[in-house]
C-alpha cells in the first residue's frame, strides 16, 4: 500500500490522518441530529455552526452564505438549476454562457437547462484550454442571466481569468435591471491556488470535500446574499430550506478540517507541487515524441501529457503493474464512447487524444518518486510503442 | 427435475412429483415466486399454478372461481378428466356443473367451446381435484445437461453469451473460454466477463459454470509484429479456435461454440470463417449464424446479459483491431505468415497459463 505511488489525486485524494481523527466521535458519540430540540441535537447545531463559522472565516465570507451539499456535482447543479428555478426565469427562460471545458455536472445540467428553453453560448478556449475573458463582451445578450466558469479545469489544470470576468460582470450589472449571475466551480482550485472569494466577484462558488484530503459525499456552495437561489431539493428547513436532508455531520466535520489544512499550508504546498510538476514536465519532455498538453503556467497539481502511438488505457494498466496510478486523459475505447470533449474541444489529434495521460499530484508525493515516475514512463512508453510497431 | 431442485433450493417448496410428462410442484403458498424461476429453466414447455380441492363438488366449485378470478379473457370453456372413476359425476356432467357456476358467479364471462380465452382444467384424481386455468409460457428446449459439453468462446461482447443460452437450450453444458491480454485490456474487463459467466451459469446443471481464462498477451504481442497486419485479426482467431481445440479435447468437450454472426465485422465473413476453422477438426457450432444484430439483442436483453455486454471495457477483440482487417483472407497467405511465427509454442503456454474460475449462479 505504501510503496505506491497515487498520482490519481483528482479523481479523489485518500482522507488526510487529521481528518479521520476529527470526524471519528460524530459517528458513535456526538452523533444527533442538528434539528433535534434535547442536548444532543443542539450540540449537533453547534458543531454544525461551528464548522459553518470555520469555513467562513478560511474562504474569507460570510458564513451565513455557505451552503453544505452531498458532493461537488450537486453544489454545481444547485447553483444552476437553483437560479433557473427562480420564479421569473421559470417563466422567462434567460441565455447562458459558459465554456465547452466544463465538468459533465455543468455542462450536463446546462443541457437540461436548454431543453427548459434556455440559450447557450460558449466561450472558446486556446489549445491549452485557456479562456480570453475579453471574449465574453462579444457574447452577452440582453437576457444573459448566468456566466458559469470553472476556474481550475479537472483536465488540463488550465486556469481561467475568474477574476477578470467577475469584473466585466460587475460592470455590466450596474447597468442592468435583472442581474447576471456569476457562478465558478472551484472544486479543483481549492488548495491549488489562493483562493480569495471577495476578489473574485463571483455570486455562486462549488467546492467538495474528497479532492483536498477530505470525505466523500460532502460538497458546499457558496451563495451571494444578493441571488434568490431556490432549492432544487424539497423537504425539511435544513441550510435554510435551500438544501433539505439531515445534516452530514461527520462529513461537515472532516471536510472543516480539510479546508483548514489545505489553507493553512497553501504556500507550503504550492511550493512542493510546482517542484514536482516541474519536474515532471522535465521528466517527459526527454521522452521522445511526448507532448504536454497542459500549460506551462497551470495549476500546480495537474498536468496532461499525450505519447502518441500508446494508447492511454494500456500506458496506465502497465503504470500500475509498477504501483503507479494514473488517469486515462481520453477515450477508454477504440469506439468514440468516453473520448473526453475537454481534450477534443482543444483541438487534439486523433493520435494525441488517444494516447492522453493525466497526472495529479499532492504535495505528500517526493521529487524522488516522481524520478521513478518518469522513468519508469519512459521505459513503458518505449516498451508498448516496440509491441506495436 | 435435478435442474428443478437446483434452481429452487433457496425458495421454501414441497415435494416434486413426476407423472406423464408433467411435474408437480407443491408449493408453500410462493407458487408467483416459484413460477418465476422455472421459467429460467430449460426443458419446460410451461407452468401452471394449480388448485388442490377435496373430492366434494361444492368444495370444486369454489375452487374454480378462486383459480378463474386472476385469468384474463371473457371467454372460456372447462375441460375435465376423470381417472379416478370413483367420482360421481362424470366428466362431462362436471364440466355442465362447474360452468354453470361459472356463468352464474362472472356475470362477464361467456362460453365458448371452440376459440376460448382461456381453459379452465379440472383433473379428479386419487388424492384430490385438480384446478388449473392459466398457461405461463416457459423456456422450453431440452433439459439443462441432457447432451453434452460445449466450449463457449466467450468475450465481453453481446453475442457470445446468447450464443452460449442458445446452445444450452438444447441441452449442451457449456464452459467458457475468455482470452485475457493484461496489461493490454484491463482488470474491468475480466470482471466483466466473469460477470457474464455467472449470468449463464443459472441455465447450466446445478447452476454451476467453470469459466477458463486463457493467457493471451504474449500471443498478442508477437501477433503485433506479423509482416501481414492486414491478417492480424484471422491470425488471432486462429491462436483462439487452436486453444479452444486443445482445452476442449482436454475437458472431454464434443464442441466448440461462438458467436459468429455472418458477415457481422471483418472476421464473420463466410471467407474468414473458412480459414479460421481450418485449424480444428471439432464441430464449432455457431448458433447465430442466421440473426440479426436487433435480434441478437432481443435475447441478451432477456436474458440479462445485455447491460454488462455494453460496459465499455475494452476486450482483446477491440484494443488490437487493424486499421483495414482482411475480409477475405487466403489460407496460402495465412499459412505464409503464420510461418513467422511460434505457434505451437505460444499455443502451449497459453494454455499452460490457462487459470480456472469456478462459479455458481
Amino acid at each position: 500500500m505504501r510503496n505506491e505511488i497515487y498520482l490519481d489525486n483528482s479523481a479523489t485524494t485518500p482522507v488526510a490522518e487529521e481528518v479521520v481523527q476529527a470526524m471519528e466521535p460524530y459517528w458513535t458519540i456526538q452523533y444527533g441530529n442538528p434539528s433535534s430540540p434535547h442536548l444532543r441535537g443542539v450540540a449537533a447545531e453547534n458543531t454544525l455552526n461551528a464548522c459553518r463559522k470555520q469555513i467562513g472565516a478560511f474562504l474569507q465570507v460570510d458564513p451565513s452564505s455557505l451552503y453544505f451539499t452531498a458532493s461537488g456535482t450537486e453544489a454545481n447543479n444547485l447553483a444552476l438549476q437553483g437560479v433557473a428555478n427562480i420564479p421569473y426565469f421559470l417563466r422567462n427562460p434567460g441565455h447562458i454562457i459558459t465554456t465547452p471545458i466544463e465538468h459533465p455536472s455543468v455542462l450536463k445540467v446546462i443541457n437540461h437547462l436548454e431543453e427548459r428553453g434556455w440559450s447557450v453560448s460558449y466561450l472558446k478556449v486556446n489549445e491549452f484550454g485557456q479562456v480570453d475573458a475579453n471574449q465574453l463582451a462579444t457574447l452577452l445578450k440582453p437576457d444573459t442571466k448566468i456566466v458559469s466558469v470553472m476556474l481550475v479545469n479537472n483536465e488540463l489544470g488550465s486556469i481561467a481569468p475568474v477574476q477578470e470576468i467577475g469584473r466585466i460582470i460587475e460592470q455590466e450589472n450596474r447597468e442592468r435591471q435583472h442581474k447576471i449571475v456569476f457562478h465558478v466551480d472551484a472544486v479543483q482550485a481549492l488548495g491549488h491556488l489562493p483562493l480569495r472569494i471577495p476578489e473574485l466577484k463571483v455570486h455562486l462558488c462549488s467546492f467538495s470535500g474528497h479532492k483536498i484530503f477530505g470525505p466523500k459525499g460532502i460538497g458546499l456552495l457558496y451563495v451571494d446574499r444578493q441571488v434568490p437561489l431556490r432549492p432544487i431539493l424539497f423537504g425539511g428547513d435544513q441550510e435554510s430550506g435551500l438544501r433539505p436532508g439531515t445534516e452530514n455531520l461527520p462529513a461537515i466535520v472532516g471536510l472543516t478540517k480539510a479546508v483548514q489544512l489545505v489553507t493553512e499550508n497553501l504556500e507550503e504546498n504550492l511550493r512542493q507541487l510546482q517542484n514536482l510538476r516541474q519536474a515532471l514536465i522535465d521528466g517527459i519532455n526527454t521522452i521522445p515524441n511526448s507532448r504536454i498538453n497542459s500549460p506551462q503556467e497551470g495549476a500546480p497539481h495537474l498536468l496532461n501529457a499525450s505519447f502518441p502511438g500508446v494508447r492511454g488505457e494500456v500506458l496506465v494498466h502497465f503504470l500500475e503493474q509498477k504501483r503507479i496510478f494514473v488517469a486515462m486523459g481520453a477515450a477508454c475505447s477504440s469506439k468514440k464512447k468516453g473520448v473526453s470533449h475537454v481534450l477534443e474541444s482543444i483541438g487534439l489529434l486523433q493520435d494525441e487524444l488517444m494516447s492522453a495521460i493525466r497526472f495529479s499530484l499532492a504535495p505528500t508525493i517526493t521529487l524522488d518518486q516522481i524520478q521513478y515516475v518518469v522513468y519508469s514512463l519512459k521505459e513503458t512508453v518505449e516498451e508498448i510503442r516496440n509491441i506495436y510497431v | 427435475m435435478t435442474n428443478m431442485r437446483s434452481r429452487l433450493a433457496d425458495l421454501p417448496h414441497g415435494r416434486i412429483t413426476k407423472t406423464f410428462g408433467r411435474i408437480y410442484l407443491e408449493t408453500k403458498g410462493n407458487w408467483a415466486a416459484l413460477a418465476q424461476r422455472l421459467q429460467g429453466v430449460f426443458g419446460i414447455v410451461s407452468v401452471s399454478p394449480v388448485l388442490k380441492r377435496e373430492l366434494d363438488l361444492d368444495q370444486i366449485k369454489e375452487g374454480a372461481a378462486l383459480v378463474i378470478q386472476d385469468t384474463p379473457g371473457q371467454t372460456f370453456k372447462v375441460e375435465a378428466r376423470r381417472p379416478n372413476k370413483a367420482f360421481p359425476l362424470t366428466s362431462p356432467e362436471l364440466c355442465n356443473a362447474l360452468g354453470g357456476h361459472l356463468l352464474r358467479n362472472f356475470p362477464h364471462l361467456k362460453v365458448d367451446v371452440h376459440n376460448p380465452d382461456f381453459v379452465l382444467n379440472v383433473e379428479i384424481r386419487q388424492e384430490g381435484a385438480f384446478l388449473y386455468s392459466q398457461v405461463i409460457p416457459c423456456l422450453g428446449g431440452l433439459p439443462a445437461g441432457s447432451s453434452g459439453k460445449g466450449l463457449l468462446l466467450l468475450s465481453g461482447g453481446i453475442d457470445s453469451p446468447v450464443a452460449g443460452f442458445l446452445s444450452m437450450k438444447r441441452g449442451v453444458t457449456i464452459e467458457g473460454l475468455h482470452f485475457y491480454s493484461y496489461p493490454f485490456t484491463s482488470e474491468r474487463s475480466k470482471a466483466k466477463v466473469v460477470d457474464l459467466a455467472t449470468r449463464l451459469a443459472a441455465y447450466n446443471a446445478k447452476g454451476s459454470f467453470k469459466l477458463w481464462i486463457a493467457y493471451f498477451t504474449e500471443i498478442q504481442k508477437a501477433l503485433q509484429k506479423t509482416s501481414y497486419p492486414t491478417l492480424s485479426i484471422t491470425l488471432m482467431r486462429r491462436f483462439m479456435l487452436r486453444i479452444a481445440t486443445q482445452l476442449a479435447e482436454r475437458e472431454q468437450a464434443l464442441a466448440l461454440i461462438t458467436g459468429d454472426s455472418l458477415g457481422q465485422v471483418a472476421s464473420q465473413t463466410m471467407e474468414s470463417i473458412h480459414v479460421i476453422n481450418a485449424v480444428t477438426t471439432t464441430p464449432v457450432f455457431r448458433p447465430l449464424i442466421g440473426m440479426d444484430k436487433q435480434e441478437i439483442i432481443d435475447v441478451a436483453y432477456k436474458i440479462g446479459t445485455y447491460e454488462t455486454s455494453i460496459q465499455p471495457y475494452d476486450d482483446c477483440c477491440t484494443v488490437f483491431v487493424p486499421k483495414n482487417p482482411a475480409t477475405r483472407p487466403r489460407l496460402d497467405q495465412v499459412l505464409e505468415a503464420e510461418r513467422e511465427l511460434d505457434v505451437e509454442g505460444l499455443v502451449s503456454e497459453a494454455i499452460a497459463k490457462t487459470e480456472l474460475v469456478q462459479l455458481k449462479a
